[in-house]
């Protein structure tokens, strides 16, 4: 809570001179600025982003579409890659889809425009949705996505993962289990270290006697 | 119930010792946990002699109603909430207007620690629940819920601690006990920015003298010091659990 000389950084204020953090956080000082990195918190969109979100409206000629921001974000017809015509949306999208999207702008009353219009982004069908904290993100990603990796290779699955914390996991059913267990695991456990060993461990306890499973029932 | 004043009742004694035990410069004990519910997104459970309190916070979310929301900033809507068997005889639950009141004093006090423009339009929902009254709800209350809006990552300026200190039996006492607050002569509850020592909420029950309030004040602020500190080991201790039990099984 405490700040001392230096530039202020992300999530800190200025008092008297002095820098303190706005939030509750571990600091970061790069350079001569000084950052909190949160614990915890909503997730904030930012532009570029590359989130996951699930359809919660339809409109005329957008779709509201909840990528647990503190705000709705609407995706119009002219940021999808189909051609849309008004009243046609729920065609394409319906209440409940999972879609990968962008941010594209974030102004500053807050406004959030997301796109779907570049690759990579689409609808995601079939899988399964999970949901950590976004603080958490780049701990499961891993250093140069080690983490990540990791898991895709022993469990098979395709995951994509959305800046704002929501996973998206697709595979066989019992692999996708061991994959959520390994991610709840990671977010419960993201402040402990040597957690990609310990991960490994787990994974190859939970797939191989399922592999056994699967030959057996060949 | 007896409200204010006459008792035979010696509230403090010969050498200046409370019924409780303490003396007058003694808060009462002081218990504060931070992220106790997993639904919510901040949350925090604290015990200040023997009251019990749990606050949780939703949010920055949507704002609903639609014509409540802000275009320039957050707003704060605040809830709080005694539980039928808080107290002694059973409670009338739901809103009456001792709550309404609190609810809007403690909204007021975060208002103006959390950087609400960074959220225009949003809502941050606090709800506070008394599980158990004993006098100084209100300051566990907004103690709790500013834990937990730290716990949720709610970007603000800082902790807000809070306290009362007041008068009872002739003598100016830090955090009141039931009975110093039905059979005393005062009841000053504040809150305070402990980064600046500004004060975000100040109420007065009672009569006493410019010395004596002067007397409260000091005592109330330096009781809010030290639940300040006690605020910031909860929210450290949330985050320090994981390492401390790993430090263990190594050990071990």
């Amino acid at each position: 809570m405490d700040g001392a000389g230096l530039k202020a950084g992300e999530n800190t204020y200025l008092l008297n001179g002095e820098i303190r953090s706005g939030i509750l956080g571990v600091t970061n000082v790069r350079q001569n600025t000084v950052s909190v990195i949160p614990l915890g918190g909503r997730y904030m969109p930012a532009t570029g982003d590359t989130v996951i979100g699930v359809v919660e409206d339809t409109g005329g000629s957008n779709w509201m579409i909840d990528i647990e921001a503190p705000y709705p974000a609407p995706l119009h017809v002219s940021e999808v890659p189909w051609k849309v015509a008004f009243g046609d949306t729920s065609k394409y999208l319906n209440i409940g889809d999972a879609v990968i999207l962008k941010v594209l702008m974030v102004d500053e009353s807050n406004k959030i425009s997301v796109t779907m219009k570049e690759s990579g982004l689409r609808k995601l069908e079939g899988g399964r949705i999970i949901k950590i904290s976004h603080t958490k993100v780049s701990r499961v990603i891993g250093k140069s996505g080690s983490m990540i990796q990791m898991i895709k290779n022993l469990t098979d699955c395709r995951i994509i993962m959305g800046q704002n914390g929501v996973i998206w996991i697709d595979g066989e059913n019992e692999n996708m289990d061991a994959a959520t267990k390994a991610i709840e695991m990671i977010n419960a456990e993201a402040q402990a270290s040597n957690l990609t060993e310990r991960v490994k461990k787990f994974l190859e306890k939970e797939i191989p006697g399922k592999e056994e499973d699967e030959e057996r029932d060949e | 119930m007896i409200m204010s004043g006459q008792t035979d009742m010696v509230l403090v004694d010969s050498n200046g010792i409370r019924i409780d035990g303490r003396t007058a410069e003694e808060h009462r004990e002081v218990k504060i946990e931070a992220g106790v519910l997993k639904n919510a997104d901040g949350s925090a459970y604290v015990e200040i002699g023997k009251n019990k309190v749990l606050a949780a916070v939703y949010g920055p979310r949507e704002c609903h109603p639609r014509h409540l929301q802000n275009p320039t900033k957050a707003i704060i809507q605040c809830k709080y909430n005694m539980q039928a068997y808080s107290v002694g005889d059973r409670k009338r639950p739901g809103t009456d207007r001792r709550s309404v009141e609190i609810s809007k004093i403690t909204a007021e006090a975060l208002e103006y620690v959390v950087l609400t423009g960074l959220y225009p339009r949003a809502s941050i929902d606090v709800y506070i629940e008394i599980l158990q009254a004993n006098a100084g709800t209100r300051c566990a209350g907004l103690t709790a819920a500013s834990v937990a809006l730290a716990d949720a990552g709610i970007p603000m300026r800082d902790i807000v601690p809070a306290m009362a200190a007041g008068k009872a039996d002739g003598h100016v006492l830090l955090d009141l006990n039931k009975e110093e607050d039905n059979y005393g002569q005062a009841d000053v509850p504040i809150a305070i920015v402990p980064s600046t020592d500004e004060i975000v909420l100040l109420q007065m029950d009672g009569n006493m003298t410019r010395e004596e309030f002067d007397h409260a004040i000091e005592l109330a602020v330096g009781g809010c010091k030290e639940l300040y500190a006690l605020q910031k080991d909860a929210l450290k201790r949330r985050y320090t659990v994981n390492t401390e039990e790993e430090d263990d099984s190594d050990e071990q």
